[in-house]
């Protein structure tokens, strides 16, 4: 991810130098007032606040698409034919290929001209839109694209921020402001921003520098030092910071320097596109495309030997009846050997159509709006549906072998629910949500010891208070937020109810909420922040206030967070909350043993478990953490490393107070949908426990801290010995017996933590053979659960499986930010439209509502598109060579002269209008489903079938030629006599290959809809009208009128009639003999994939 | 690739009038129409081909194919046809002097007279056909040298005929009329047939030279400039093409709607054939009004007028006599095939039954687990 963000800077921050790049800092000076103590004052010069997301101007989007689109292998082969025929003299005119080319560079030109518009007016309305900016004093209007780096900006609420600023004032009392980045991040809750200490004196007259690092795309990261003249430094974060795209709420105004602009803004940094995901489908595609390029070069080389053997003959290469001119006469024969090669791969290039791509393009491009519209996807809850973001892939989801999931927000509702808690050891379980204070009970411990236990309760209930970063959401009276009035709302049958509990607040995470809202039932209600201090309602009711002093922010490398407050009384303390494997190693171990069991069962059950710490802290100790803290913050660089160091040191020898148990319910038939796929045949990866993912008989193979530390070794020993056995376990056991593989198959299940997975990976020299070890087991297991993981672990994992033997096509699901590496690095990646933001939705290929949807998206859609691309790309091959087929046996008829069999409407004609509909109908509509044939992997798209179509095709096309040709044998074919000359052959042969490619598609066709019907007789009449009409007329711009009433002579023909009907029946009976000897599976498929959707 | 864009203006979400929206797209209801198109449940025929759908099909297509054939086959072979080879090749044809003493410009024209015999009367109207092996009349630079606007009768084109006419386009700075490779090698063999009578003399055969070419080319497609009259002035100022003996307006002098480009001669050439060896008509004989055979068995002599050169490129040349009959003339191949791939339906229909009876249900009961 940082090397992408790197790049991407690079690139986007054209308004830089190379050189300046490499400075790590830059100065700016607030209100572009010099500070008096620096000795000159150079005004930096920054790019403009203008906000440019268009790819194109008027000036160069001519040129600047035409190169884009001509990149595309495809488009610039075209291009490359035409040229030929414009420049070489060709047996077809260029219009016959340009024609179609102009037509798919005009559209695709016109689209993205349209995008690109939009683009324009999105970002004309950003930078023209009206700003405020203090200037000398005085406030005046600017646009908002001529703000530069060091204005003061004001902004009033409900308005967005035109550029990165630093908050210097708001109107708040507290020097807060809220601001929600729900354009950003998608996190729409409101973000608490802080202005800079000391800076509320009048900004007219201030003069600071600040000095910020280079811009760069994380949000959440921000360097800054501000200094009002060098009197004092302050060091900034990202609190201070306000980003571009963000909108201000709940604060009437505030002020702000700009300190990033324009393309500098770290919206515009992370203005990313993402990186083009290729579909597995288009890279057989691409292969399939080798082998019909070399059967055109193979076919001109053939045909240019041909022609120079046969000129060879005397009297052959210019007969009297047929003299070349002069010109002809005069050119080099090595020049003409090559002309005549470019003329035949001209000839036949038809065996490679444009159309193919454009159909293909359609196809996908339609198909994706199947997904859209469905009504199936479609959630109430949030009014949305399915999102495509990427048509590319649609028929890649009919083809998934894995399936990452995440668990919170995925797998699960993620509304979380305070279960249980243990302190010291002893469980207490809320049993009833509606009892309250006194809900509060003991499973086992003695009642006696309630007493005793009393201070030890209260400790955690204040360390539940206080160790979060929960906001209370404040009361503004218009708000829609029936629970915000703290002061006590009556209920609807008139009964008090405790204000409290309609309290709403609000957190990055759901569980600090949950947490917050468990300690309120015990009796310890958080009640929110003072300037600084918080309160905390006791069970007595009374409010106890709490000095906030520093917050150990979580991160999840750490998997913990911590606070230090002051109490009233003066005592400093330490709460820090996180994971068991993370708290474990830092308090006693007696204390350990009396939770860990506790903890263990509850992770067990699926519940997510925190344990809670504390420690108090002497004045010697806080003054050296805070000494610490401080000097941490101010660090300019690593100042990320300096912390953690910092934090490590500070959240040592604390004393575990007890753990939490925090409910995340799954998803609505999260289970049925994740059994329904490993019944199809995938495997399912996750990064959770419980759920349904193991069924019965499954047997677990455990690789995590625990299980390596039960010999008390050394971890790495013991982990390779761990592997080694697995791996005879899952791997041999099936190598060994593969005959009984499917009766006698033992399902595996394999469970690894993210510290072992990181000893697999990293530990020792010969990682790579742990890591094939690892890989190994994983493949042979159904399930595996990789739990604790860190956001790069799992894409490292999905990396791993993608990349090993076989390449499986993998998919990873999830709602969240921290599954957007995952959701980037898989196939495909699937975005949950859950409650952690859109991040993830916006990363991904394809975003549903909810995680049951993925058993149609895959199982219906995906196996469909699958069906549907596979059979297109395939028919496609099929229908060009036999088009192209007789044409060039004709060639060994016509002396190898270049002569076309079709006259050039036909040529032009065949791909575009007389057999494009009906292949683009069924790839659209199509619902067969044969299961067995969906179940492998790229059935459809192997070599096998890919030669019976070939095959099909060589047979057709040598029949269509070779039939007509016997029938030639005698040209009178008309009951007068007359005869037939060479374009009433090509004229037959094409109708039987219109109709013959036609009724194949037909006989494919399972699911006859109306408009299976409208277009494939459509096509039919169309090509019989078309061919009337087009031999009908004396067209006055055409050269020769060689069709004319070629059509309607050979209709009168009774032999021509028979030798069509003849060839169409000949040609479609190997299919009509496989279908019948193929056994009739078609019902049972169906039933089974209705019983399964 | 189409619809990757299409989130791409999300992220510009700086229009104040957005504000206040959790996230994109919750402006208004989204809920998909519930349209049977849209949901992909349009009401569907699911045809399921079966051995017991198909089956009949074969059969019937079997039993539908072997009578047509059969009656291809015999209509085929009631065809007479007759052909003779006059090329002159080897010494002992009559045609050898005129063929070895060719010269385009030798002014006295050769004539050989090829004898032959008919076994059987030909009944009915015969049709006399030349034919000519080895000559690439689908030649590509052969076939594009014309100028279909010229034959229409576009005055402009006959001055200036197309380029594609290269290298018969002009001679001695005038426009060729008509120009191009395929008119300017027009066949120019006269044949003529004489019945021997059983006493010596030789009766002509009246032999019609309309009604050869398709009614379309010579009424729509084929047009003199300014109408069939007046022929020479019309074609004042071009020449003639470089192998013709004679201009194009002296085709045919007798006959005005068979002159100039109308000539049904001429258009006949001008459909080029299939394949280097073809036949194209020549002269109907009308059958006779009375009973008896248009062309009744005995001895006949063919006078040719030996003018078309064809050993250069080794070409033969034939006169072809035959009768037509519905399907047009002599040709088996439609017959056999038909025949042939109705048999093969009917067998393929047997042995099918026979694997669906004995097979078949084991077949299904196999079929349900999966």
């Amino acid at each position: 991810m940082r090397h992408q963000h790197h790049r991407l800077l690079l690139l986007k921050s054209n308004c830089f130098g190379r050189d300046e790049r490499r400075v790590d800092s830059r100065t700016i000076y607030v209100g572009h007032r010099p500070c008096p103590a620096t000795d000159t004052f150079i005004p930096p010069k920054f790019c403009d606040n203008r906000i440019v997301s268009s790819k194109y101007t008027v000036w160069n989007f001519l040129p600047k698409n035409l190169f884009e689109q001509f990149r595309r292998i495809a488009n610039f082969y075209f291009l490359i034919i035409f040229l030929v025929q414009v420049i070489v003299d060709t047996p077809t005119s260029p219009v016959t290929s340009g024609l179609p080319l102009f037509f798919v560079i005009t559209v695709t030109a016109i689209k993205q001209g349209y995008e690109d518009w939009l683009r324009h007016k999105a970002d004309n309305e950003v930078n023209k839109y009206l700003v405020t900016v203090l200037e000398d004093g005085r406030r005046a209007r600017k646009e908002s694209e001529k703000i530069k780096v060091g204005d003061v900006v004001e902004v009033v609420e409900d308005e967005t921020f035109p550029c990165d600023l630093i908050l210097l004032q708001s109107s708040r009392e507290d020097e807060t402001c809220f601001v929600t980045t729900a354009s950003l991040d998608g996190e729409s809750n409101h973000k608490t921003h802080y202005t800079v200490p000391d800076t509320e004196k009048g900004l007219e007259s201030l003069s600071a520098t600040v000095e910020c690092e280079q811009p760069q795309p994380d949000l959440y990261k921000f360097v800054t030092f501000f200094s009002l003249c060098v009197v004092s430094l302050r060091s900034l974060g990202p609190e201070n910071l306000l980003l571009k795209g963000a909108t201000l709420k709940n604060t009437q105004k505030i002020y702000g320097v700009a300190v990033y602009s324009g393309m500098e803004t770290k919206m515009a940094l992370n203005y990313q596109g993402k990186s083009q995901k290729r579909s597995v489908v288009e890279k057989s595609i691409n292969a399939f495309l080798l082998v019909y390029l070399c059967i055109l070069v193979s076919k001109a080389l053939v045909c240019t030997t041909l022609k120079y053997v046969w000129q060879s003959q005397p009297g052959q290469e210019e007969p009297w009846y047929n003299q070349k001119t002069q010109k002809e006469k005069d050119a080099n024969l090595y020049l003409n050997m090559f002309t005549d090669f470019l003329s035949f791969m001209v000839l036949f290039n038809f065996i490679i159509p444009v159309s193919m791509y454009v159909t293909v393009e359609m196809q996908k491009f339609l198909g994706s709006f199947f997904i859209s519209w469905d009504k199936d996807f479609f959630d109430p809850e949030i009014q949305e549906g399915a999102l495509v973001n990427t048509s590319d892939l649609n028929e890649e989801l009919g083809q998934v072998e894995y399936v990452f999931t995440d668990k919170t927000g995925t797998l699960t509702q993620n509304s979380m629910e305070f279960i249980e808690c243990c302190i010291d050891g002893f469980q207490y379980k809320n049993r009833d949500s509606s009892t309250e204070l006194d809900g509060f009970c003991v499973t086992d411990g003695p009642v006696s010891m309630l007493q005793q236990k009393a201070g030890r309760e209260e400790l955690f209930l204040r360390a539940l208070c206080l160790c979060h970063t929960v906001q209370v959401k404040e009361s503004t009276g218009q708000e829609d937020w029936v629970g915000d009035q703290v002061d006590g709302v009556l209920g609807l049958d008139g009964e008090m109810v405790h204000p409290a509990e309609l309290r709403g607040f609000i957190a990055s995470s759901p569980d600090e909420v949950a947490l917050v809202k468990g300690a309120m039932k015990y009796g310890f209600t958080f009640l929110g922040m003072e300037s600084k201090n918080m309160r905390v309602m006791n069970r007595d009711k009374d409010v106890e206030t709490y000095e906030l002093l520093h917050v150990l922010n979580f991160d999840p490398v750490r998997r913990r967070m911590s606070v230090i407050v002051r109490s009233k009384c003066g005592d400093i303390m330490l709460f820090c909350k996180g994971a068991d494997s993370s708290i474990f190693p830092r308090v006693r171990q007696e204390e350990v043993d009396r939770i860990s069991m506790h903890v263990e069962r509850n992770a067990t059950e699926g519940y997510r478990t925190l344990c809670v710490a504390y420690k108090l802290l002497s004045s010697e100790e806080y003054a050296q953490a805070d000494a610490g803290l401080r000097e941490a913050r101010l660090a300019l660089d690593d100042r990320e490393e300096k912390l953690m160091a910092v934090y490590n040191q500070v959240e040592t020898g604390m004393s575990l107070i007890g753990a939490t148990a925090v409910e995340d319910r799954l998803q609505e038939e999260a289970a049925e949908t994740m059994e329904a796929l490993q019944r199809a045949g995938m495997k399912v990866w996750s990064t959770c426990y419980a759920c349904r993912l193991f069924q019965r008989g499954t047997e677990l193979l455990e690789l995590t801290v625990r299980t390596l530390e039960d010999g008390g070794r050394r971890r790495e020993e013991r982990l390779h010995e761990v592997l080694l056995d697995y791996h005879k376990r899952a791997v041999s056991a099936f190598s060994f017996s593969p005959r009984s593989w499917t009766s006698a198959k033992q399902d595996y299940g394999f469970i690894i933590d993210g510290a072992t997975l990181s000893l697999v990976f990293n530990s020792s020299p010969d990682s790579s053979h742990y890591k094939s070890l690892f890989l190994q087991i994983c493949q042979n297991c159904t399930t595996v659960l990789c739990c604790r993981m860190a956001p790069l672990q799992k894409a490292q994992i999905v990396n791993m499986v993608k990349n090993s033997k076989g390449s499986p096509i993998t998919l990873s699901i999830g709602d969240g930010a921290n599954d957007v590496s995952m959701i980037l690095e898989a196939h495909i990646g699937i975005g949950i439209k859950g409650k952690e933001g859109r991040q993830a939705v916006r990363n991904s290929d394809y975003a549903i509502p909810k995680l049951k949807h993925l058993k149609k998206l895959l199982l219906g859609h995906g196996h469909l598109y699958y069906v549907r691309i596979a059979h297109l790309v395939q028919y496609f091959f099929y229908k060009n060579l036999c088009f192209i087929l007789p044409q060039f046996l004709y060639q060994f008829f016509c002396g190898s002269s270049q002569q076309p069999l079709y006259d050039a409407a036909y040529l032009t004609m065949y791909n575009i209008c007389f057999t494009s509909m009906p292949i683009l109908a069924y790839s659209l509509l199509e619902q067969h489903i044969c299961m067995e044939v969906l179940m492998t992997k790229n059935a459809m798209l192997r070599w096998s079938p890919f030669l019976y179509w070939t095959l099909l095709g060589v047979y057709q096309g040598l029949l269509f030629f070779f039939g007509v040709r016997f029938l030639f044998s005698n040209p009178a074919l008309q009951d007068n006599g007359q005869v037939f000359g060479n374009w009433s052959y090509g004229t037959i042969v094409f109708t039987v290959l219109v109709f013959t490619v036609t009724l194949k598609l037909a006989m494919d066709t399972r699911h006859w809809t109306w408009i299976n019907h409208f277009v494939i007789w459509g096509s039919l009449a169309f090509y019989m009208f078309f061919s009337f009409f087009w031999g009908g007329i004396i067209w006055p711009f055409l050269r020769q009128q060689r069709l004319y009433f070629v059509f309607a002579n050979m209709l009168r023909s009774v032999s021509a009639w028979l030798v069509i009907i003849l060839l169409i029946l000949l040609s479609l009976l190997p299919e009509i003999l496989l279908l019948v000897l193929r056994k009739p599976r078609w019902p049972h498929s169906r039933q089974v994939r209705y019983t399964h959707i | 690739m189409m619809a990757s864009n299409y989130n791409a203006k999300e992220e510009d979400g700086h229009q104040p009038a957005a504000i206040g929206h959790g996230g994109a797209g919750t402006v208004k209801n989204k809920k998909p129409d519930n349209t049977a198109f849209k949901q992909q449940r349009l009401p569907a025929w699911q045809p399921i081909l079966t051995a017991g759908t198909v089956l009949p099909a074969f059969f019937v297509i079997g039993l539908i194919f072997i009578p047509i054939g059969i009656g291809l086959f015999v209509t085929s072979n009631n065809i007479k046809e007759l052909e003779i080879d006059y090329t002159g090749g080897d010494m002992s044809s009559p045609c050898y002097n005129c063929s070895q003493s060719y010269s385009w410009n030798s002014t006295k024209p050769c004539t050989c007279s090829v004898p032959f015999s008919l076994d059987q009367p030909f009944e009915s109207n015969v049709f006399m056909y030349y034919g000519l092996s080895n000559f690439y009349q689908n030649h590509r630079r052969y076939v594009k040298s014309r100028d279909d606007s010229q034959l229409n009768g576009d005055k402009a084109s006959l001055k200036s005929p197309s380029k594609e006419c290269e290298p018969y386009r002009t001679s001695d700075e005038k426009p060729i009329a008509p120009c191009g490779a395929i008119a300017n090698s027009l066949f120019n063999d006269t044949l003529e047939l004489y019945y021997i009578d059983p006493n010596g003399s030789r009766t002509a055969i009246p032999l019609v030279k309309k009604g050869i070419a398709w009614w379309t080319d010579k009424h729509v497609k084929f047009r003199n400039p300014g109408g069939n009259d007046n022929l020479t002035v019309v074609f004042q100022g071009t020449s003639k093409p470089v192998n013709w003996r004679k201009s194009v307006y002296e085709l045919d002098p007798s006959d005005p709607d068979n002159n100039g480009f109308i000539n049904e001669d001429f258009i006949v050439w001008m459909r080029t054939a299939a394949l280097p060896t073809f036949r194209k008509l020549y002269r109907i004989i009308h059958k006779k009004p009375n009973m008896t055979p248009t062309l009744p068995l005995g001895q006949y002599i063919l006078e040719v007028t030996y003018n078309y050169p064809v050993r250069s490129f080794e070409g033969r040349k034939r006169m072809i006599l035959s009768t037509i009959s519905w399907m047009g003339g002599k040709n088996p191949f439609l017959g056999i095939a038909y025949i042939t791939v109705g048999s093969v339906c009917f067998f393929l229909g047997i042995v099918l039954l026979i694997i669906h009876h004995k097979y078949g249900n084991r077949n299904h009961s196999a079929d349900i687990p999966s």
